[in-house]
Order: C-alpha cells, then structure tokens, then sequence
C-alpha cells in the first residue's frame, strides 16, 4: 500500500448531505494490454502524455469534476512510477477528492485486479457502495451526479440491476468497419423502454458482412430489441458492490466486457442485469490503441473535451495560449519568423522553433528543440525531443528524449520509444516500432516484462542493453541507438488499423473495392441502426446450411469409424454412436449409409499400398471386417443405390485411385450381401438415361450388371423351378 | 490560516474548473473570499496596509490566473485593494489632523508634489495636491470640494507618505481600525454587488416608455430585472428576446419574463435584423465592460449592436460595478475570448463520421465562442448603478473606482 495519506480527508460537508454514500471510483492504472509497446515498457500507459497532459491526469480532472470523492488507483505495471507521479501532482492534496493507491504486481488483468480489490474489502471494506469503474486512460467531460442517482434508484427497484454502462453514439467506418477510436465495431441489443443490454459484441474482422446473431429467446422475453451498430463503449461503468463478488466468484473472468459483460449477459441462474446510458452532449472516450491516440488528441485539440483543453489548468498543467485556427502556443516558446505552426497544433513550454519550419496538426512538447527546415505533419512529438536539420516526420508518435540527427525521415505509422537515436539521413519505415529494449522474444516473457515489479526491471533492461548494443550496430544507422521491432506474425495485416497514421489511400482502395466485389454476389446493406419488433422474421437465427451440416456430419463419422477401425470397438456401439450423430445431426439414414461408405473407403485408401491390386485388398479386408456395421443403414434398396452413388463420387475424386477398382469393390459389396442386385440393377438403370460423363463407371462395369441380369433371370427360373417342386 | 488556505484552493478550483459561472456570482464569491482573507491576515505594527494589500495581491493573482476570462474576478481584487489604500489614507489624514507636529518625512512627498507644498501643510492638503497633480479633476470631487471624501484616489507616493507617518501615529489602535474600516469597507462593496440589480431597475421607468418594443439577447438576470421593474410601475411594452445560440439561454429569460406577465416574443439571432426595425431599444446584460467603453458580452451581440447602429435603435448597455474593467482591449492579454465544446453546437454522435477518421481527409472543425466584442462607438448608453453614462466616459467612471497602482497585478 503505497503512500496512502490522507491527505484530504476534508470533504466538503454539503457534497456529503446530498449523497448518503461518499461518491467512489475504482480507477483502474494498467490498460492489462499490449498495444502501446514498445512504449508501456518504460513507462505506465496512463502516464503517457495526451496533448502534454499525463492521461491520468485527464481522468482525475474529470472525476473530480463530476463530484467523485474517493479515488483508488489501482496500480500495476509500473506501479512505482505511478505513485511517484501521483505523490508530486496535485491530486494527493485535493480538498475535494481523495486519492488511494493500490498496489499488486500479481494482477495480469481487470478482472485480477477488482478480484485483489475484493479480497482487500474483506479486511478494510473501502468500497461502501456504488462506486464507479474507469481505467486511467478514460478522457470524458460526462457528467456522473445523475448517471448514479440513476443507478442508485434503479438498484432499489431491482436488486439484479448491477451495473449502468456509458455509451455513446459514434458511427464506424463503412469501410473498415471500426469506430473511430480504432476499435472493432460494436453490436448492441439494447431493451428501448429500459435500457437494458441485452446483446454485447464485438465485430471481428473475419466477420466483416456486419451480421449479428441473436438468441431467439430474447425476442420471445422482449417486446421490442433495438439492435444498433454505431454505438462506442465509453468504459465508464457504475457497479454495484455484486460486481465484485462476481469477480470473485468466477475467478475466469479475465476482461471487463468480453467476459465479464458477455458472462451476466449469458448466465440466466443468477439474473443479473446490465444497463445502458447514453450520453448526448459530453464526450467520452478510452484511449485504447495508436489510433485512438491520434483521435482522441485530436478531439482535446478540438476543445470537445471542455473544460480539459490545453489552455485551461486543469490538472496542474500551464495552461498554454489558444490563438486562431486552434493553435495553442506556450508563452515562452522560441519561434523563428519563417517558422510555419498551421492548424490544430499544440507548441508546449521551452521549445525552440527553428527557421523554415513546417508544422501541421501537431503536438509538441516540452522543452524540444527543434532545427531549421524540419516537417512535422500529424505527429505526437513529446517532452524533450532533439530533432536536426532537414528531417521529416509524418504521423509518428516520438516519446522522451528522442535524438532525430539531421535529414533522417520517418514514415507513417512509426513510433519512437524513449531515448531512441535517429541516425542521420536514416529512413525509419512505415509502422516500425523502435525501441532501446529489445523485443521480447516470446510471448510468455512478453508477459513477464510488463507486469514485473519494474522498478528494478527497467534498469537490469537498460544495462544489459548497453551489452548488446555495443555487439550489434544499430538498426537506425551508424550513429543511432535503437532496435526496430519485428512485426508480430498475423498482425502485419492489422498494423494500419491501429496506427497512428490515416489509413492510406492504397489500404482503402483495396477494402472498397473488396466491398465492391462482396456486393455483386449480395447485397451487404446493413442499415446502422433499427429497431426490430419480436415478430420480425429477419433475424438470422441458428438456421445455418444444411451442405455445412452434411460435411460435419461426414467428418464426425469418419472420425467415428476411424476410431472404431483403430480401437477394435465392436460394431453395436459403433452403431450406437453414428445413430447418436444421426439424431443430432437431423440426417436420414440413407446419409448414414452414405457416410460410413465414404469413411469405410477412406480408411482403405489412406491405409499404406503400392498397386492397385493392393489397395483392393486393404478394402475387402475392411469391408468384410465391418460389413455388419454398413447392413446397419443399407436395409432398403435406396439405401444401397446412396452407397453406389457415393462410391462413384469418391471414384471420380482425386487422386482417383478408386477408380478402376470400381468393379471390383462393386462385386465384392455384392458378394459380401451388402448390396443387393435390385439396387445394383436400378442404379444401372437411372444411370442409363445420364450424361457420357457420368457413365465412364457404367460402363466400366457394364459385364458386371449384364452377369447380374442373366443371374437373377436364372434364379427367377430357379425360384420357379423350387416352387414347382413344392 | 489553513482554512483561508483551503477555501482560496477551493474557490480556485471552482474557476479553473468552470464550475462556477455569471460574473455576479463570481464576484460576489471573489469579495467573500477576500473578506476572509483580509480578516484572518496578521496585521503586523508597521505597514499594515501593505501587508494586507500583499495578502489581497498574492490571493488575487491566484484567482486571476484561475480563470483568466472571467475579468469580474480581477475588478472585485482591484476594487478591494483600492478599499484597502482609501482607508488607510483617511486614517493616516485623521491621525495626522490630530498630530501637531509633522515629521521630516513629509518633505519628501511635498517634493512628490512638484513645488505645492509648504513645511507646514496639513495631510489633506498633500493628498489634495498629489491627487490634483497625478489625475486631471474629477467633476465629482471639484464639487464635492471636501477632500477627505470617500472617493479620493490614492497614489503610491502618499502611500509610502503613510508608512511613515503610521510610525508616529497611536500604533495599536491604528491597527485595529484599518482593519475594521478595511473589513467595514469590503462589506459595502458586498452590498453594492448584490444590490446592484436593483440599483440599476431603479432607472428602468426612465428609459422604458409606454408601448415600446425592447430586444434583448441572450439571458441576463440585470436584464431580467430591469424588465420586470419597467413593469411593475405599469408600463406596458413588449420583448423580443433573441435565443442566443449555441446556448439558448434566451429560451430561460423568455420563460421568466413570461412568467413575470411581459408580452414576450422569442427570434432566432439571425433575425435580429429582420426585428430591428420594430425595435424602440436594444437591452443587453454585459460580461464586462472595458476601460474604452467597449463591451464583451455574449456572442452575437455584436451583430444586434451593428443592426441598432444601422437602424439608429438607441444600444443600452446594463452592467453592475463589478464588471467595469480598468483594462483596455487593444491588449491580446485582456480581450480574451473563451472556446468551449463544440458538443454545444452540434451532437458529436451524428458527426462523428465527419471528425477524422483517420482517412486522412479534411475533417469537420467547430469553433464555439463564448464572447462577442461591441466596439464603444456602437454603445448608446451605459446603465450602471450610479446612474447613465456615456461611452467616453467610462474611463473616468473607472478611474473613481481603481487605483492605478492595481491595472497591473
């Protein structure tokens, strides 16, 4: 328990006559994410700068504002930097918000987290109510007063109403389908009249038709579902004192929404229900990866964040000058007279602005120092940055204490960790992500890395590094310092998705065109919001394909015979188990039939052999052995003529060694009373009027059924013979 | 001392914040907070006035830098520390009537006095000097004559003329009287801000006439009662009343004037000019007015102001005490403006498709001033609560109220 004065016990004593409960907030410091590597190696996310401000400090601003009065910070990753950070702001003293940290290295997620926040009840009981769930990285001007009276009057009335979540309408891109904070778009159902959630999801990509399925049972329980799509998720949530205990109790739950969430929403036992708020006029939102950065600096820049703008103190930060066209300038900035700062750009206190200087929709922080003729266009350049001469930087984020030498560019999408050294003249690639810490090789150190107690972590970092780095040159030119980080396999796709660069023209190209192509076959029109009344039959249920079924089904049998082939199971319980998959599959049992065929010969065909002659051994071996099992579903002639059908399908398929075999296994399926002639025969006849194509095994066997003919007229005489001899 | 302390964070807080709006409100919290300040100030023997004006000084600059816009917060510190050096000038001329004897020390403000002085002149006759060689006559002092008046402006050099005097002077009971006159002093200015509504719908009756017809814009409570005085004496007029986007606050003051039985009419801003012409006076509440007689009121308002000019419609301007600035606008510092969210114009929801996807195409930007500036020359009258003035003369109307040791804090 790091520092835990009380340094503001002084709450203002109307506050606390309007609210019977002190107002609290659980404010979560670890984003227990990756996204922001290589950054968050050395530094917490929530003590990133956003717009110069740290992003906690933004959170707390906002939390003070909206009358909170309790704050525990939930420290992970980095705890000590955070606390420090905490202790030296202003926030330890505020009269009006009192702030606690807690500490746990052993929590690798949310849910970890609010579990040790439920054990830590158990001794002290800090959490006396309602309180409300943000993590650090949350940068809104909501109002909360009313959202928790809401939630308070709405917990009276029904005990199960556990937890009010924000959200705010915010239309994803028709082409990528991702919100403009750079995530995923989002599927909700929400109960019109109530408000509540009935239907959490996340698109993925693999999902990019935008379809969503809905459990029938919640058209049959709900009068009416409004079911939309250009909603964000705020992360701003009010939880009952349960949510905990919930946490507690399903100690699987790892993530807030896809497992806590989705869990209330699918647990019916306990009937627990969740709740939506939108918000209308203030602004909300998480910055949750590169993208979101960019969008969410931008919308600060763009004063939608009112009152946390850059020129009003909000959060111990100097306020900074706003003249026209949304430039914010610190008085005692140094710039040169040629320089050129245009629209949307932010220039923090002690930087120095060189000649021929052109700067667009930029932040610069601090005390950077900046030579003449440099471009800076859509970058986040932080406190304390050297960039020389000639250099141009375009959408990069470039962290503490970088070093740029003399005419070296950076492409879109990179990111600069702190203390890197730019070579001269050096080209950083698109979305190349540089830091002085080698990349984590594996993903269960990456794991160790971040959440090691990383006081003492960073430093063992940084002096083994000096190590390697003398045995291997820099990657970013002779004079810099810095390993470029590999993409991670499968993620090179998404790497535009998340950056902080625009998507590029190219990318966007490609998507509409692949729009395009999608819309010849059908049309994707999936309108962003609608209501949907119970009796709509436009909802896709669980109806799916019945092909996809077949092809299941076939495998589950194969599988099923395989293993029955491998164990030595006897033919009754094999039997058992198809009719098992029979029924659930809702197949007949001419399928059967056809499906055990098939996994018969498959068998035959993948047991080892040479020659032909061979592989019809193998067959005949397996046909004997389980013959039972196929006279199981080929009792009735159509029954058979599915078996020949197949047969002749796995015939033709490759590599078609089945093929010339055809007769022979015909006769034998004959011979061994698994077929009999009227199928056999009447096969021949459907077959008859086909294709010439489809008559190359007909043919084949034509001798076969010519014999089959004259044999059952001879028998038909013989059977007349017998009954004249009764 | 922490409990000053505490509520100086907390009232800073509240600013910075923009917690707290209405320049009224501010200021009436500003002196409030003031008072407490001086009463809880240790006052050392010597040099009490300036401990306190430092104490005043340190606390203002504070809620000054808090929020930079709101200017009644810097009037109000001005006027206290303008309180704080009248009251110690008339003591120290009070004292000095008592005293027989002058020390050498007056020569030094008799030589600030550019040759008036004799050795033996009475302290109300320096002040008397020092006012008339630092600041041309006021009508108001040349006809009062009688320099001890509460009015009379105070310059440094007499105030360095006190310190030294106080050393002659009954030192305990000095203090305790400064002090008490200081904390009596800053309770009138206390009434004066919450009367001033009053003050100024005491001179509705002159102004509104039967049958006339008022626009106002925007929402303002001086506005609103200024209104509502004009009625109670039974005239009959009508209003129209301006919405003042992106706010709306003309819908409220609508719905109260109704309320009060005013006929009541509600325009869209730009209609103003449409309206004009039917208009007898435009009415409009101030957020404060600047030493040039310059206005900065809410946005829009210095369209209707042009509109009256055009049509020749008399532009009156109302505006308590506390919002006259000693400031002038040509200073970038001074004529701020505030920028808020956007989300008051439109919904962040339904254009959040235009806001930068990171498309990388142009992106829809909002800008949403709060204030507007009226130049002085489209300023018909100022109604203040001393009465009417013109706008050339708010300078010396200004000049009554400040010391010019404080325009710079």
């Amino acid at each position: 328990m790091g520092g835990q004065k009380k340094g503001g016990a002084r709450v203002s004593e109307d506050a606390e006559e309007q609210s019977p409960q002190r107002l609290q907030a659980i404010l979560l410091a670890d984003s227990f994410a990756t996204k922001f590597r290589p950054v968050t190696l050395e530094r917490p996310k929530v003590l990133l700068p956003i717009v110069n401000v740290p992003m906690i400090g933004y959170t707390l601003a906002w939390l003070e504002y909206a009358g909170i009065e309790e704050v525990f910070v939930f420290c992970c990753a980095h705890a000590i930097q955070i606390i420090e950070y905490l202790e030296k702001s202003e926030w330890y003293s505020h009269p009006n918000l009192v702030v606690r940290t807690i500490e746990s290295h052993k929590s690798i997620s949310a849910g970890d987290a609010l579990r040790y926040m439920y054990e830590q009840q158990a001794e002290t009981s800090q959490i006396q109510g309602d309180f409300v769930l943000v993590s650090g990285d949350t940068v809104s001007n909501m109002p909360l007063a009313d959202l928790i009276q809401e939630h308070r009057e709405r917990k009276k009335k029904d005990e199960k109403a556990i937890m009010t979540m924000a959200i705010k309408q915010s239309k994803s891109s028709s082409l990528t389908h991702q919100s403009r904070l750079g995530t995923d778009q989002l599927f909700i159902a929400v109960d019109p009249l109530t408000k509540q959630l009935l239907h959490y999801e996340e698109d993925k990509i693999d999902h990019p038709r935008g379809s969503v399925c809905l459990d029938k049972s919640l058209l049959e329980s709900n009068p009416s579902v409004l079911v939309s799509n250009d909603m964000q998720d705020c992360y701003i949530d009010i939880c009952s004192p349960e949510v905990l205990s919930l946490f507690e109790d399903n100690f699987d739950y790892q993530h807030l929404r896809r497992h806590f969430v989705k869990g209330v929403l699918v647990d019916d036992i306990m009937g627990y229900k969740i709740f939506t708020h939108e918000i209308h006029s203030s602004y909300a939102a998480r910055i949750d990866n590169f993208r979101s950065y960019d969008t969410v600096s931008k919308d600060i820049i763009q004063r939608w964040t009112y009152p946390y703008v850059p020129d009003i103190n909000f959060s111990g930060n100097r306020p900074l000058k706003l003249g026209r066209q949304g430039i914010y300038r610190a008085c005692d900035a140094v710039l040169s007279r040629s320089a050129d700062v245009g629209a949307s750009s932010v220039i923090g206190y002690g930087t120095k602005i060189g000649d021929g200087v052109k700067i667009l929709n930029s932040v610069i922080g601090n005390g950077c120092s900046i030579g003449s003729n440099v471009v800076i266009e859509g970058s986040y350049i932080w406190n304390n940055v050297t960039i020389e001469d000639g250099c141009e930087i375009r959408n990069a984020i470039v962290c503490d204490g970088v070093k740029i030498r003399a005419g070296a560019v950076l492409e879109p999408g990179v990111v600069l960790s702190f203390n890197v050294v730019v070579g001269r003249d050096f080209v950083v690639p698109a979305y190349s992500k540089v830091s002085l810490l080698q990349q984590p090789t594996t993903e269960d150190s990456d794991e160790e890395l971040e959440y090691a107690d990383s006081s003492s972590g960073t430093a063992d970092h940084l002096s083994g590094l000096n190590l390697q780095m003398e045995s291997k040159a820099s990657e970013l030119g002779p004079d810099g310092a810095g390993y470029i980080w590999e993409v991670c396999e499968g993620a090179h796709d998404e790497e535009w998705k998340h950056s902080v660069a625009p998507i590029p023209k190219d990318k966007l190209a490609e998507i509409t065109q692949a729009i395009d192509d999608d819309d010849t076959d059908d049309e994707s029109v999936v309108p962003t919001s609608g209501e949907l009344k119970s009796d709509a039959d436009s909802i896709n249920t669980d109806m799916n394909d019945p092909n996809d079924d077949y092809c299941y089904f076939e495998k589950e049998v194969e599988g099923t015979v395989l293993r029955a082939v491998e164990e030595n199971i006897k033919v009754d319980l094999v039997t058992l188990e198809i009719n098992g998959l029979r029924l659930s599959y809702n197949m007949e049992s001419a399928d059967c039939a056809g499906a055990t065929f098939y996994s018969m010969m498959k068998l035959a065909v993948d047991t080892p052999h040479n020659s032909a002659s061979e592989l019809y051994k193998n067959a005949a071996s397996i046909i004997t052995k389980w013959k039972e099992l196929l006279g199981f579903y080929v009792k009735k002639i159509d029954e058979q003529i599915e078996v020949i059908m197949k047969f002749e399908e796995m015939c033709q398929e490759p590599p078609k060694e089945l093929g010339p075999l055809f007769t022979q296994i015909l006769h034998l399926l004959y011979d061994k009373d698994v077929l009999q002639e009227d199928a056999i025969l009447r096969w021949a006849e459907e077959k008859a009027g086909a294709d010439e194509t489809d008559k190359v095994y007909l043919k084949q066997c034509e001798t076969f059924i010519q014999w089959l003919k004259e044999a059952s007229e001879e028998e038909d005489e013989d059977d007349e013979d017998e009954e004249d001899d009764d | 001392m922490p409990d000053v302390q505490s509520m100086v964070a907390e009232f800073v807080n509240k600013l910075r914040k923009r917690k707290i709006e209405g320049s009224q409100a501010t200021a009436k919290c500003t002196v409030e907070l003031l008072r407490s300040v001086i009463s809880h100030q240790r006052v050392p023997h010597a040099n009490q006035a300036a401990a306190l004006i430092d104490a005043v000084k340190a606390v203002g600059q504070q809620l000054v830098a808090a929020n930079p816009v709101e200017l009644a917060v810097g009037n109000v510190v001005r006027r206290v520390l303008h309180i704080i050096r009248e009251e110690d000038l008339s003591l120290t001329t009070a004292a000095m009537a008592g005293l027989d004897l002058l020390d050498a020390s007056d020569d030094d403000d008799i030589d600030n006095c550019k040759g008036i002085g004799y050795p033996a002149m009475s302290a109300a006759v320096v002040a008397a000097a020092a006012r008339s060689t630092l600041r041309p006559p006021s009508l108001q002092t040349l006809l009062e004559g009688t320099p001890e008046s509460a009015t009379v402006p105070y310059t440094s050099s007499s105030g360095a003329d006190s310190e030294s005097k106080s050393k002659s002077a009954d030192k305990s009971s000095l203090t305790r009287k400064l002090k008490h006159d200081v904390i009596e002093g800053v309770n009138q200015l206390i009434q004066e801000i919450s009367g001033c509504h009053e003050q100024i719908a005491e001179q509705a009756i002159e102004h509104i006439h039967q049958n006339e017809v008022i626009l106002t814009l925007g929402s303002s409570r001086t506005v609103l009662e200024f209104l509502c005085a004009a009625k109670e004496k039974k005239r009959s007029f009508r209003v129209f009343v301006a919405e003042g986007a992106p706010r709306y606050q003309g819908h409220l003051l609508a719905k109260e004037l109704v309320a009060r039985g005013l006929q009541t009419t509600v325009i869209t801003d730009s209609a103003v000019f449409a309206m004009i012409s039917r208009v007898n006076m435009v009415i409009i509440g101030a957020h404060a007015v600047m030493a040039n007689g310059g206005v900065i009121g809410p946005v829009g308002v210095n369209m209707a102001a042009l509109a009256a000019k055009k049509h020749a419609v008399p532009f009156v301007v109302l505006a308590g005490s506390h919002k006259l600035c000693p400031l002038y606008p040509h200073n970038p510092e001074v004529l701020l403006n505030e920028l808020r969210s956007p989300s008051e114009l439109l919904d962040f929801g339904e254009f959040s498709d235009c806001l930068d996807f990171g498309a990388g195409s142009g992106s829809l930007q909002v800008v949403n001033p709060t204030f507007d500036y009226v130049p002085p020359n489209l300023v018909s009258l100022f109604i203040t609560d001393t009465g009417g003035h013109n706008p050339s003369y708010m300078y010396r109307l200004i000049a009554d109220y400040y010391s010019a040791d404080d325009l710079v804090m």
